[in-house]
């Protein structure tokens, strides 16, 4: 039990946070938003996966990955490879030249399903390939990185090229990727129809779900030596060496780690959304990635999913009016959060949550009293009437 | 030269030159077993990169250095401090964003691998050997302060108990005493006579009355070589020591 207290949901505080989020994304998105509105927060919770991954990474960890959405992206990319096979079957593809292989491999003269795309005609392996991939190639990206110590601003900025060659190549290679209009007509899952109601209120449940579970798997890695390692490597990487750690394995495998979440996040976007396009891999979503956790708070699991939130909402209804504003005011924002509120929105509740809660403070103190209190015989008598 | 020895530490023919300059040239060393040894010397004399050798952070261009008849000039850092070499830096090393306590776990010598760490419990024997090393540096009653908090010889202190927790037998310390106050100087000093028995102990230092206070034996650095060596009177006395401190 108090495993379970301390070490999956941090506490006290870490424990009224995690259930007033899941009380909000299970309960009160569900009965106050249409459903319009509802895929829309499923959309946005999905991009909370890599924004709490870099909770572990940069706020923990220290390391600045400005190449999240690779992860979001070969994660959204597997799954929707697996809908487009699914969805390109010969009787659904009569009228292409050649039938039984997705659209736009048809458009581009291929006449026959490259190599790398068999495999995805299996769930099973598709969603093998979303938990394997994207963490392999995190691997070896992290261990030709952090065995020759390539830390900081140069291990941002190869994130960045990382991210831009990805996009350059997926659009480049159209007729096995779709090029730059990505997957689309994504339509059932297993013969089940994606589009209907019902697989809406699913997959958003679903969505929230592995969320929750995601955020206790990372409480659990933080709240053991683990995180206080991160911690101290953040700090004191030479100290951390030369008290007999491998450091580079530690930063492997939250890098890892933080490309699996990633990947999830990017799996259950496409399930949501009913496509996958380079533009959401490549420079400006891994950055926007990087917005939300600053925002939301970068130490704070809870906190960068109401930051995710925020930014979202903010952008959906700020970019309908003024759409060319937008990333201005998103730059300006992540500015003044870095100078003035360096640990985001959960921050500011922490210094001056307390004038909030102190104000409901009688309620709890009412009960309280009433428990405590020895009755005298004068209360008793009172009661009796 | 690969004699097996019985001694803590052997260094031989040890060079490295960074450019072409020698900041460490042909150095021989030798610490016995429970032996707290002092190097002093004039700045830039190589005494911090002797320390930065022995632990692996600089890789030796040519020569040798054996712990128990281990020749450490070939492993990793981190397989270093392992085999029980620990090292203090010359600025406090500790990790501000953790309690005093936290800092004595993450430096306990289990759960070092990855999955160890994740796994890793903090039982009854982890506690107590807390409690024993925190009492030792004098910070037992400041083990759920954040280390942020703590004054610079704390800190120091802290440091050294962090090194303690992994039962080093061969335990350097940069400048133990650099920025404390006499007291502070003084309960230093007792420290690290009370530490090193049963370890071997090298100290870098530029103070001479805290060399007098702890040193059983003292080397003189000067330009990568040694100049002196022995007791610290004979040493103090020596007139090739006395021109290097006192100038020309």
């Amino acid at each position: 039990m108090s495993f379970v207290y301390n070490k999956l949901m941090g506490g006290k505080e870490g424990l009224t946070g995690f259930i007033l989020l899941a009380l909000l994304v299970l309960v009160v998105f569900p009965l106050c938003l249409d459903l319009f509105r509802l895929n829309l927060v499923g959309k946005y919770l999905t991009y909370a996966f890599p924004a709490i991954s870099l909770v572990l990474l940069w706020g923990y960890g220290g390391i600045l990955s400005l190449g999240q959405g690779i992860f979001f992206g070969l994660g959204g990319y597997g799954m929707a490879m697996f809908l487009k096979l699914e969805a390109s079957s010969p009787e659904n593809t009569a009228i292409q030249s050649t039938p039984g292989i997705p659209d736009f491999m048809d458009w581009n003269q291929l006449t026959e399903l490259p190599w790398f795309w068999e495999p995805f005609g299996s769930f099973a392996f598709t969603i093998a390939a979303i938990l394997i991939i994207p963490a392999a190639f995190a691997y070896i990206i992290g261990a030709a990185m952090f065995k020759r110590r390539v830390g900081g601003v140069y291990f941002a900025i190869i994130t960045q090229v990382i991210a831009v060659i990805l996009t350059i190549l997926i659009v480049g290679q159209q007729g096995y990727t779709g090029g730059i209009n990505g997957i689309t007509d994504l339509r059932t899952l297993n013969g089940w129809d994606m589009t209907s109601d019902y697989a809406k209120y699913l997959f958003y449940l679903i969505n929230c779900a592995l969320l929750l579970g995601v955020i206790v798997l990372s409480r659990f890695i933080l709240t053991s030596k683990f995180g206080s390692l991160l911690l101290a490597i953040r700090d004191k990487e030479d100290r951390v060496r030369f008290s007999g750690y491998d450091v580079s394995n530690f930063k492997i495998f939250v890098f890892c780690f933080a490309a699996l979440i990633s990947a999830i996040g990017g799996a259950m976007f496409t399930l949501q959304v009913g496509f996958m396009s380079p533009s959401f891999v490549g420079i400006v979503p891994s950055i926007e990635m990087v917005i939300f956790a600053a925002v939301g708070g970068r130490m704070s699991l809870i906190g960068v999913v109401y930051g995710t939130l925020l930014i979202n909402f903010g952008k959906t209804a700020f970019s309908e009016s003024f759409p060319e504003l937008w990333l201005f005011l998103m730059g300006g924002l992540f500015i003044s959060v870095v100078m003035f509120f360096p640990n985001g929105l959960a921050g500011l509740w922490q210094d001056y949550g307390h004038h909030i809660t102190d104000r409901f403070k009688f309620i709890t103190r009412l009960f309280k009293r009433k428990e405590s209190l020895p009755l005298d015989d004068t209360a008793k008598s009172e009661l009796a009437n | 030269m690969s004699t097996s020895t019985d001694l803590t530490l052997a260094i031989e023919d040890l060079t490295v030159s960074f450019d072409g300059f020698k900041a460490v040239d042909d150095l021989n060393l030798y610490i016995d077993k429970n032996e707290l040894h002092v190097v002093i010397g004039p700045n830039g004399a190589g005494k911090t990169t002797v320390l930065d050798l022995i632990c692996g952070k600089t890789k030796a261009s040519s020569g040798s250095i054996k712990f128990l008849n281990k020749e450490l000039t070939e492993l990793a850092e981190h397989e270093i401090v392992r085999s029980g070499v620990g090292r203090k830096f010359q600025t406090p090393s500790i990790y501000e964003n953790l309690t005093v306590f936290e800092n004595l776990e993450v430096s306990y010598p289990y759960g070092r691998s990855v999955l160890g760490s994740l796994f890793f419990k903090r039982d009854q024997n982890v506690i107590d050997k807390i409690h024993e090393i925190a009492k030792e540096i004098m910070l037992d009653d400041a083990l759920d302060t954040e280390s942020a908090l703590l004054s610079h010889g704390q800190k120091q202190w802290l440091e050294i108990g962090m090194l303690l927790i992994q039962d080093p037998q061969l335990l350097m310390l940069d400048e133990p005493v650099a920025g404390m106050s006499v007291k502070e100087r003084e309960q230093t000093g007792d420290l690290l006579k009370k530490i090193s028995k049963g370890r071997s102990v090298l100290v870098i230092e530029h103070d001479m009355d805290f060399v007098a206070q702890i040193a059983q034996k003292v080397t003189v650095l000067h330009q990568g070589k040694i100049l002196a060596a022995g007791q610290m009177e004979k040493v103090q006395n020596d007139p090739k020591v006395i021109e290097v401190y006192l100038g020309h």
